[in-house]
């Protein structure tokens, strides 16, 4: 079933997403009810959560969440992963027997570390980047298995099916995170891999994402620059390794990142004040490779909070709201409503502009 | 007259009953086809002569004069053709070499033909431009990996101090084509054309002659191997600098002007003697390799303050994906490319129609091989060499190319019929020649609005096709290959353009 990884997702989806800003934890079960309602817009071929702080017992370590066809690859995995991480603790990921969801693959968990030694022969790389270099070797070369996640005190659950019951396959009522991400597919072609569900996560990044990027091609060609190796073929995993450029790499704030992937047209850079119109205007020219172009609404999870960003015509649907510290971000208001039926304030997200969700006592890698 | 054994190319047919004995196309055609005999009171004509410019046909005033292609008077034979045995003949008469002008005319594959671009349906919707905005605004010149800014006071300033770039609103500009071997009203229409549209025309090893001096800004000048009309003032004056390594219609040779087009205007402004051949050398004798390329980049750079882009022009041919990483790794700003079916106002026949490669596969292996150096940001790609649509530059711009330049396209637009004889000066349109009874056929405020119409009108495409693509911003175009698909191409012609063959999805 891995072998479709070569064809480009594409179609609509539905998204949710629900943060408190105060890092309060909360059950999956809010956040289950809030993508349920928007069952329209998927069409059962995937469903997916993101929960951030959701592991505090092993807060500082690398949470591996792995899917594998078969024994073989859980087995090579793991072989593989020793010889970068210390694994201090692994477990099958925990599921229900639902009848709804059917051929499930193995689903394991690590919770790593990376070896001092390998820190020192790869002196010039971050942690991080030995990281990225693991997870991409497993999903390119280790046959039947493919990484989830790779966050710390985060974790990404997915599968073919609708999202809530994939949501209840994965028992997320039974976990408590400060923010939950969700999403349903409706994927055009009829792919039915898990892997390729979404979210889309890599190190803390998680993003589910309602759209078409029509600037794919180059996009994922610009990443190749950098060292990115697009494996999945997918817009999420290229809006993902984006962020992860332009925040962690080059560390531009979210604020400048978002004016990269959906930048504003020149001729509303041309009315700035000259100190904005001269930033805006270098981060174009530079990052021209970088500007996703298309429809898209996507939500991004990192430690520090979530972050919503719609396109810069605003093509695709995306509606916010704001009750005390919470903050909720979805594709229709109804999923809203659903879980937080009087909110504070409730609005539609502008074309380029991003909706912040700020973890306050984070140590903010976004630091926006 | 010796009657010699080369037949005439085309056929000169005058109707009788519709001829009015006017003597137009006597005072219009240089080649001397048309001639008047005063005593019959009569207009006759003789073929031989005939390069098929069609000026006789266009301005008789009663459409009495057809042209048409002489027919094969040879037994037919596939690889003797006509066109063969007539070089053979003129060549065992002569003794010369065979020259020609304008671009490669032999039937190779064309790539733009071999590829088709991508729409959006139900999944994606695509945008109109007649509603929304689209931008073609692009930037060439060396761009870094990364930003550097400072927090200042609630907001972000830029530290980085972007190398100079070119702002085009058109990602097409005009090609090299030098005063000398174009008309003085020519290459005044292409530079005020350009700087009417927002885009740049590049003077060729022409030097820069004291009328394009107003639209300086909005050229670019060429340091050839003979540099003609080179000196500080000339770099100076300009928006960038192009050092001309080759050209896609004669790939490893230098320019051509023959003596006839070289008047005084043209001396003074080339810096030659006048009723001279100005033959460039093939190399440039200060670069015998790849670090000497690197001294004449900075030479020039100090000279201009490092405050122009330089560019290096080479042609497409087989290494050329190595020469373009070397090229960029010697400092050039742009690499300009120019393929096999470049034009030329001179050049020998059989170069100009067997050296090179296609400008399409040229690109597409440039393209990839200096994303795979991590270097492409460091350089901006411009590509030449038959562009002859707005559909051909959009494809161009998919497979990765930053601008194109044309050149016979925007000859085309001034009324250029490509009949292929620019050099013997003797352009009846008025544009590859320097006699001043046929330079003043070409009115340059008419040329010039001929050019900014015919950009405008590919913009306006260019943008329709972006949209139908679901894209409103060109640099979302570039390298963009997902929206090319290849039809009737082999697997391994598919692979050097790096795309997929039609039918295959995304």
């Amino acid at each position: 079933m891995f072998q479709l990884r070569d064809e480009k997702d594409m179609g609509g989806c539905a998204i949710s997403g629900i943060m408190s800003e105060e890092g309060t934890r909360f059950s999956g079960a809010d956040i289950i009810r809030s993508i349920a309602v928007m069952h329209e817009r998927s069409n059962g071929l995937g469903g997916g959560f993101a929960a951030y702080g959701v592991y505090p017992e092993h807060a500082d370590r690398y949470a591996l969440h792995i899917m594998c066809d078969h024994d073989r690859g859980v087995e090579a995995t793991r072989e593989y992963l020793e010889a970068t991480f210390r694994i201090v603790h692994d477990e099958p990921i925990p599921t229900r027997q639902i009848e709804e969801i059917r051929s499930r693959p193995i689903l394991h968990r690590y919770f790593a570390e990376v070896r001092p030694e390998i820190k020192e022969r790869f002196y010039d790389e971050t942690e991080e980047d030995m990281v990225v270099r693991v997870v991409m070797h497993v999903n390119a070369d280790i046959e039947g298995a493919f990484v989830m996640s790779s966050g710390k005190n985060m974790g990404v659950f997915k599968g073919v099916g609708y999202p809530e019951n994939i949501g209840t396959f994965f028992r997320l009522d039974e976990y408590e995170a400060h923010t939950w991400l969700a999403h349903g597919r409706f994927p055009t072609n009829t792919t039915g891999w898990w892997g390729g569900a979404h979210p889309f996560g890599l190190l803390d990044w998680a993003v589910v994402h309602n759209g078409e990027i029509s600037s794919y091609g180059i996009n994922r060609r610009y990443l190749a620059n950098f060292g990115y190796h697009c494996v999945l073929r997918t817009d999420t995993e290229v809006i993902a390794y984006l962020f992860d450029l332009l925040m962690r790499k080059h560390g531009l704030p979210l604020e400048l990142a978002c004016k990269v992937l959906a930048a504003r047209f020149w001729s509303q850079i041309e009315r700035g004040d000259p100190e904005s119109r001269e930033l805006e205007r270098t981060l174009r020219i530079i990052y021209g490779g970088a500007l996703l172009n298309g429809p898209f609404s996507v939500l991004v999870g990192h430690s520090g909070g979530m972050i919503g960003l719609n396109d810069r015509t605003k093509l695709r649907p995306m509606c916010a709201a704001r009750s005390g510290d919470m903050l909720y971000i979805a594709s229709e208001e109804a999923a809203i409503r659903e879980v937080c039926p009087s909110p504070d304030r409730v609005w539609m997200a502008e074309g380029g502009v991003p909706i912040v969700g700020k973890l306050r006592h984070a140590e903010a890698t976004a630091d926006a | 007259m010796r009657k010699w054994l080369v037949q005439p190319d085309f056929v000169v047919e005058r109707d009788p009953e519709r001829c009015i004995q006017c003597q137009v196309c006597v005072r219009q055609c240089a080649n001397d086809v048309h001639s008047y005999d005063p005593e019959d009171e009569l207009v006759s004509s003789d073929s031989a002569t005939c390069v098929g410019c069609h000026r006789c046909a266009t301005l008789c005033p009663t459409g009495a004069i057809s042209i048409r292609e002489a027919e094969l008077e040879f037994h037919p034979n596939a690889n003797w053709t006509a066109w063969t045995i007539r070089n053979i003949y003129k060549q065992a008469e002569s003794g010369g070499v065979l020259l020609t002008g304008m671009g490669n005319d032999r039937p190779y594959v064309n790539y733009w033909d071999r590829m088709v671009l991508n729409a959006s349906q139900v999944t994606n919707p695509s945008i109109d431009p007649l509603r929304e905005p689209m931008e073609l605004v692009t930037y060439l010149g060396r761009k870094p990996d990364q930003i550097e800014f400072d927090r200042s006071n609630g907001g972000y300033s830029v530290k980085t101090e972007l190398a100079t770039q070119l702002e085009l609103q058109i990602p097409v500009m005009f090609s090299a084509m030098s005063y000398g071997s174009i008309s003085l009203n020519a290459s005044v229409a292409l530079a005020r054309a350009a700087a009417e549209a927002g885009t740049f025309a590049n003077s060729g090893e022409g030097g820069l002659h004291r009328d394009i001096y107003p639209y300086s800004k909005n050229m670019i000048v060429q340091v050839a191997s003979g540099r003609f009309g080179v000196d500080v003032e000339y770099l100076n004056r300009a928006a960038a600098v192009e050092i001309k390594i080759g050209q896609g219609a004669k790939p490893g040779i230098g320019g051509h002007l023959p003596a006839q087009k070289v008047d005084r205007a043209v001396s003074e402004t080339r810096m030659i003697p006048e009723g001279t051949d100005a033959l460039s050398p093939a190399p440039h004798h200060d670069i015998y390799s790849i670090e000497d390329l690197r001294q004449l980049i900075f030479a020039i750079k100090e000279v201009t303050h490092y405050e122009k882009p330089v560019s290096v022009k080479i042609s497409a041919v087989h290494n050329v994906a190595a020469i373009a990483s070397g090229c960029v790794r010697a400092g050039a700003d742009i690499v300009a490319m120019d393929g096999l079916l470049g034009g030329t106002g001179a050049a020998p026949t059989m170069i100009r129609n067997n050296v090179g490669i296609p400008i399409a596969v040229a690109l597409a292996a440039v393209d990839s091989r200096l994303r795979e150096e991590g270097i492409r940001n460091r350089a901006s790609l411009v590509v030449a060499g038959g562009f002859r649509s707005s559909a051909d530059i959009v494809k161009a711009i998919a497979l990765g190319a930053d601008a194109v330049y044309i050149g016979t396209g925007a000859l085309v637009a001034m009324g250029c019929h490509l009949c292929q004889k620019c050099y013997t000066g003797k352009c009846n349109w008025g544009i590859a020649t320097q006699d001043p009874y046929l330079t003043k056929r070409l009115n340059p405020d008419v040329a010039t609005r001929r050019l900014g119409n015919l950009l405008r009108g590919w913009a306006l495409e260019i943008k329709e096709m972006l949209g139908g693509m679901g894209i409103n911003a060109i640099e979302s175009l570039r390298g963009n290959r997902e929206h090319l698909r290849g039809v009737g191409l082999s697997e391994s012609e598919l692979e050097v353009l790096g795309i997929k063959p039609a039918g295959v999805g995304a």
